[in-house]
């Protein structure tokens, strides 16, 4: 059998002999992964424009879209608390805005249950949008032009780095499902 | 591709009622987080104890890559200085002999300012700074301009302390940790700071606008007397910072009064010192409502 296929015992993740998934990498990598993207932000020191995507909610928006299912709805609750630690907005900020933007997406896709990368990507740029416009209303700075215009390239940085994360994160997705070895 | 089976529970009560509880408890995440939004937004304080917390515990992780990227600047100024070396050096050296004359001119001016001040009985102290650290981190993702600074409340900063550069001014403290604490940067939209240019005595506020420059605006109305090329330093009204510090320069003028690019860049500064509050007396002052002053 093997030397008509030799990969006829394993699948994408590895050989399915005496390898099997881990249950805690499998649960454990998504809610790991978008708590890391939430404080990689804070080690850049960025002063002039708010250039620097919100990591966080990228990843969050990633995994949700990429692999819906994965994550519960009210996961905005724990790690938009994580997030609120970090992201120098008013305390608060993330739990609401993610919590929304998840129940958005559950909205979305009952609405449209026909689905491709584009939808996705459509989806995650308008609660992209919402995310940052809402942030620069509400972040207890005083709400100006200025700051308006400064926002765009951190818009536009953001949009275009969601393809990269919904990329990144199904990377993240086959190492979760990675067959180890059992006893 | 259609969307995955997962929200179509099928005949399963206890699947049926699992995503109706997932909605609900999400629905309540978002009213709780609109209610804490709510309760910040009125008392921004509230949870700093919490948040200097959370950046105690990664200030290490902050403080090793401030580290790295300061040296890997280094390593790439060096490198550049490679380049168009001959005709730099050049440069340099009729800049020095210049610098050297006015060095001497600064020399023979300090003297007599010694003279003048030992006559008139005034004491010159320099002041020690209360921490020197490094810039470790700041939001970069908010709208809101704050930096985080790897010393805190067990190096003896308190709220309120001015925070500068070699080059001038970079903030104020807004909120302390055991290690860290947070500084409120220039650029914010809220930070105001008493200033005056430096070769006379006109006096104004600079402003963050929140895209990296500061608005100038004139206290005196009247005739605009900026120039761009104006370097504005702090007045010291207010309490909090020394006077005399550099803060920006004028790059544009406006009606009343102009916009000025920061001096002293965060993003290009290593260490900061934390100086104690010039006039702590006057800063609490300017603090206390009217009311109570005529109360007491």
């Amino acid at each position: 059998m093997e030397r008509n296929d030799p990969r006829s015992r394993s699948d994408a993740y590895g050989s399915r002999i005496n390898r099997s998934h881990s249950p805690v990498v499998a649960t454990i990598i998504p809610w790991i992964s978008i708590p890391l993207g939430s404080i990689l932000p804070i080690f850049v020191i960025a002063t002039a424009l708010p250039i620097i995507p919100p990591f966080g909610f990228l990843m969050l928006l990633a995994w949700r879209l990429v692999r819906p299912g994965l994550l519960p709805v009210w996961v905005g609750i724990p790690l938009g608390l994580f997030d609120d630690l970090f992201n120098g907005q008013p305390f608060g900020f993330a739990v609401f805005t993610w919590s929304v933007a998840l129940l958005a997406i559950e909205l979305i896709e009952a609405r449209f249950p026909w689905r491709a990368f584009w939808q996705d990507w459509l989806t995650a740029s308008i609660l992209i949008f919402g995310y940052l416009m809402f942030g620069w209303l509400l972040s207890g700075a005083t709400p100006n032009l200025h700051s308006l215009v400064a926002m765009v390239p951190q818009l536009v940085l953001t949009i275009l780095l969601f393809p990269l994360a919904a990329r990144f994160v199904s990377l993240l997705d086959r190492v979760r499902l990675t067959r180890w070895r059992t006893m | 591709m259609t969307a995955s089976g997962q929200r179509r529970s099928g005949y399963s009560r206890r699947a049926q009622y699992n995503l109706f509880t997932g909605y609900i408890v999400a629905g309540i995440g978002a009213l709780i987080g609109a209610a804490l939004l709510a309760v910040s937004f009125f008392q921004p304080s509230l949870f700093g104890g919490l948040r200097s917390a959370a950046n105690d515990g990664v200030s290490p992780a902050t403080e090793t890559a401030s580290t790295v990227r300061t040296g890997s600047k280094g390593v790439w100024d060096s490198i550049a200085g490679y380049y168009r070396a001959g005709s730099k050096n050049a440069a340099l050296k009729r800049e020095m002999e210049i610098a050297r004359i006015r060095l001497a001119e600064a020399k023979a001016v300090k003297q007599e300012n010694e003279r003048l001040k030992g006559l008139l009985g005034l004491q010159d102290e320099d002041v020690a700074p209360v921490a020197v650290a490094r810039l470790v981190g700041s939001t970069a993702s908010s709208s809101r301009r704050f930096a985080y600074v790897g010393a805190g409340a067990n190096d003896g900063v308190t709220v309120g302390m001015p925070v500068r550069s070699p080059r001038g001014v970079v903030g104020r403290i807004l909120e302390t940790g055991d290690d860290s604490s947070r500084v409120l940067l220039l650029t914010d939209t809220e930070s105001v700071l008493p200033v005056r240019r430096a070769q006379d005595e006109v006096v104004a506020f600079a402003e963050g606008r929140g895209d990296g420059l500061l608005r100038i605006r004139l206290i005196n109305l009247g005739l605009n007397p900026l120039e761009p090329g104006d370097v504005f330093v702090t007045s010291g009204a207010g309490g909090y910072y020394r006077p005399g510090t550099a803060v920006a320069i004028l790059a544009e003028k406006t009606d009343d009064g102009g916009l000025a690019r920061i001096i002293s860049d965060p993003a290009a500064t290593d260490f900061v010192a934390i100086q104690p509050i010039f006039e702590p007396e006057a800063a609490s002052g300017a603090t206390t409502p009217v009311a109570q002053e005529l109360g007491d």
